[in-house]
């Protein structure tokens, strides 16, 4: 038992074929033991939400609408389109491999084409029509998550600051998810070489057999990983602290109140402050 | 990877003598375990030394397992281990059901009809020489499927239904069953489940690790063939490199009944172009009711193949399976060969 299964080639080569199946339950197992332990730490453990207050002076309420728009129709669209496709594309990759047949080559190399168009369509969309350096962690968010750890631990340290759009934990989701994503997206567009599709002929020649085996353990491990990741993201999505975010990406506005309590108009004004304001 | 030939692992040999203990035995050794019937396609894997189980379940010894008996329904019971040679000669099946004496009769040679069994004909493995030969492909758990590339040999492989496997299905009773609208009769610890012929066969778009349905733990008992196409009009050829012994490279079975020079009522099956014998509905469909005539057979053929792709050496399977389903319809005389 390991991690990736290897496999003699015609010419004695010892290569990698993919990864070891089991790997799908230790996937879950991980991602049901994370739930428990953070329902857990939640429910028992967890200090309200303090912020640091006074660096700045509080906005009028007056100033900030009713509805704080967090998310374009755009936006939201390329969300559910992706969230689509990645759920085609897990059922179909894993639930043949536990025992449930059917023909899922197809839907899913389908999937992932409706993925990596989203995925093109997103880098496009965030890189020239909307803020694109909220998503990313800036010196400030890594400031308060170092505070935030040691305030965790019970060592005195300085209270965060209200977040900018995202806050760090979406932040650092979207960065796994872009590297788990991306690997899955481009390994899996030269497997599609493999296959039979209307697109291109096959060449299973386009890569040695090493470059190959690596190409689907590295699909196979980012898929899986990808299995604990959704079921983290659709766990917070559903909790009750994350309910106003969850809505944001339905209804594209978040309420003044949470906005007020949770983020910071300095370092994310609502665009209704601000002339240049995009909305992610 | 075959390194040794014809000197087997060890294993230990289990020779069940009810359908029962052979059941609780394949439960209690799953995947350690191998069902053998007659022999013909899993010494090839032992000697081999491709696949190596711990255990072997030798259904020899199970006389509820052979014979040929009648059925409630009118139909007639075929035990799975009943020879192929059994169902040649069995009177009732010659009489009513001619179309599997001749599929059986058509396979291999009188010596492996003798000890091949009618279970172990329609639930063999591929023989794909590539899977044979023990290459880490698509179908033994792989990445690539090593008679689908531009230098593979793959004259005998598929030209229907492929999906990243393209080995073929070789079974010649396999389409006669189809034909007959038989029943595959499965039993495990659970119960037994029934199983329509055409649907006890799985293409690698379902399970490119397996040929048919039985999952581990379950045996194929019996095949029921009911009283439907009885003393129906059959026609069964099978094309292949040698007459007197060998695979086929395509074969086609169909049971029509005519009245007054029009089809009533018809199926036909073809094996050895895809991973599971078809079943060519649409053909079936589209000339029900139609004349049997030459016109008919040439709209049959053309539908039989529509989808087919060919690889490097298999091109010639597509005129072939076309005038065997136009010959299964109108028969040698009246079919004309053309490519």
């Amino acid at each position: 038992m390991g991690i990736v299964e290897f496999a003699k080639n015609p010419w004695g080569q010892d290569v990698p074929i993919h990864i070891f199946f089991y790997l799908i339950w230790v996937s879950v197992i991980a991602g049901l033991a994370f739930l428990v332990i953070h329902a857990i730490w939640a429910r028992y453990f967890a200090k309200p939400d303090a912020y640091a207050e006074g660096e700045y002076p509080a906005p009028p309420s007056s100033a900030i609408p009713e509805k704080v728009a967090r998310h374009s129709l755009a936006a939201r669209l390329f969300h559910w389109v992706m969230a689509a496709a990645m759920f085609a594309l897990l059922i179909t990759a894993f639930l043949p491999r536990m025992s449930v047949k059917f023909p899922w080559v197809t839907y899913h190399w389908i999937a992932g084409l409706v993925l990596t168009a989203s995925i093109l369509f997103h880098i496009v969309h965030a890189s020239f029509f909307m803020d694109f350096w909220s998503i990313w962690p800036n010196k400030t968010d890594r400031e308060d998550a170092h505070n935030k750890a040691l305030l965790m631990m019970g060592k005195a340290a300085p209270l965060p600051r209200r977040s900018g759009k995202y806050p760090l934990e979406n932040q650092m989701y979207h960065l796994i998810i872009v590297l788990t994503g991306l690997a899955v997206m481009c390994t899996g567009i030269f497997m599609m070489f493999r296959v039979r599709t209307p697109l291109f002929p096959r060449n299973p020649y386009l890569f040695s057999d090493m470059t190959w085996g690596m190409m689907y353990a590295l699909h196979g491990l980012a898929g899986v990983g990808l299995i604990a990741l959704i079921m983290a993201h659709v766990y917070f999505a559903l909790r009750p602290e994350k309910l106003a975010i969850t809505k944001s990406m339905v209804f594209g506005s978040m309420s003044r109140e949470h906005y007020l309590e949770h983020h910071d108009p300095r370092r994310w004004a609502p665009a209704s402050m601000t002339k240049s304001a995009g909305s992610r | 990877m075959a390194i040794i030939r014809d000197i087997m692992p060890a294993f230990e040999l289990f020779q069940p003598a009810t359908t029962e203990d052979a059941l609780g035995l394949a439960e209690r050794y799953g995947s350690d375990g191998w069902v053998l019937a007659g022999g013909l396609d899993s010494f090839d894997w032992l000697k081999d030394r491709i696949k190596k189980p711990r255990y072997v379940i030798d259904l020899s010894q199970i006389k509820e397992l052979r014979g040929v008996r009648p059925a409630s329904d009118g139909g007639i019971e075929i035990g799975a281990m009943t020879t192929l040679t059994e169902v040649l000669r069995d009177p009732a099946i010659r009489e009513k059901y001619s179309i599997l004496s001749t599929g059986a009769e058509a396979a291999a040679s009188p010596q492996i009809r003798n000890q091949g069994t009618l279970g172990g004909n329609v639930s063999q493995d591929t023989r794909c020489w590539y899977y044979r030969g023990g290459w880490k492909c698509y179908r033994a758990g792989g990445n690539i499927c090593f008679a689908d590339t531009p230098s593979a040999i793959n004259r005998e492989h598929a030209i229907l239904g492929a999906d990243r496997c393209v080995a073929v299905n070789p079974s010649d009773t396999a389409p006669a069953l189809i034909v007959l609208d038989a029943k595959m009769i499965i039993r495990g610890r659970k119960g037994e489940r029934v199983v329509d012929a055409e649907d006890y066969f799985v293409g690698p778009d379902i399970d490119i690790t397996r040929m048919n349905v039985l999952q581990p733990g379950e045996l194929l008992t019996a095949i029921r063939i009911p009283s439907t196409w009885a003393g129906a009009q059959f026609y069964f050829e099978k094309i292949r490199d040698r007459p007197v012994w060998d695979f086929p490279l395509v074969n086609v079975a169909s049971a029509a009944v005519f009245t007054n020079g029009n089809i009533e009522r018809i199926r036909i099956a073809v094996n050895g172009v895809a991973a599971r014998p078809m079943r060519l509905k649409a053909v079936e469909a589209a000339i029900t009711g139609k004349p049997r005539n030459a016109a008919t057979a040439d709209v049959a053929g053309a539908m039989a193949i529509e989808g087919a792709q060919t690889l490097r050496y298999n091109g010639y399977k597509v005129p072939l399976m076309r005038n065997l389903v136009k010959r299964a319809i109108r028969g040698v005389e009246e079919a004309k060969w053309a490519s």
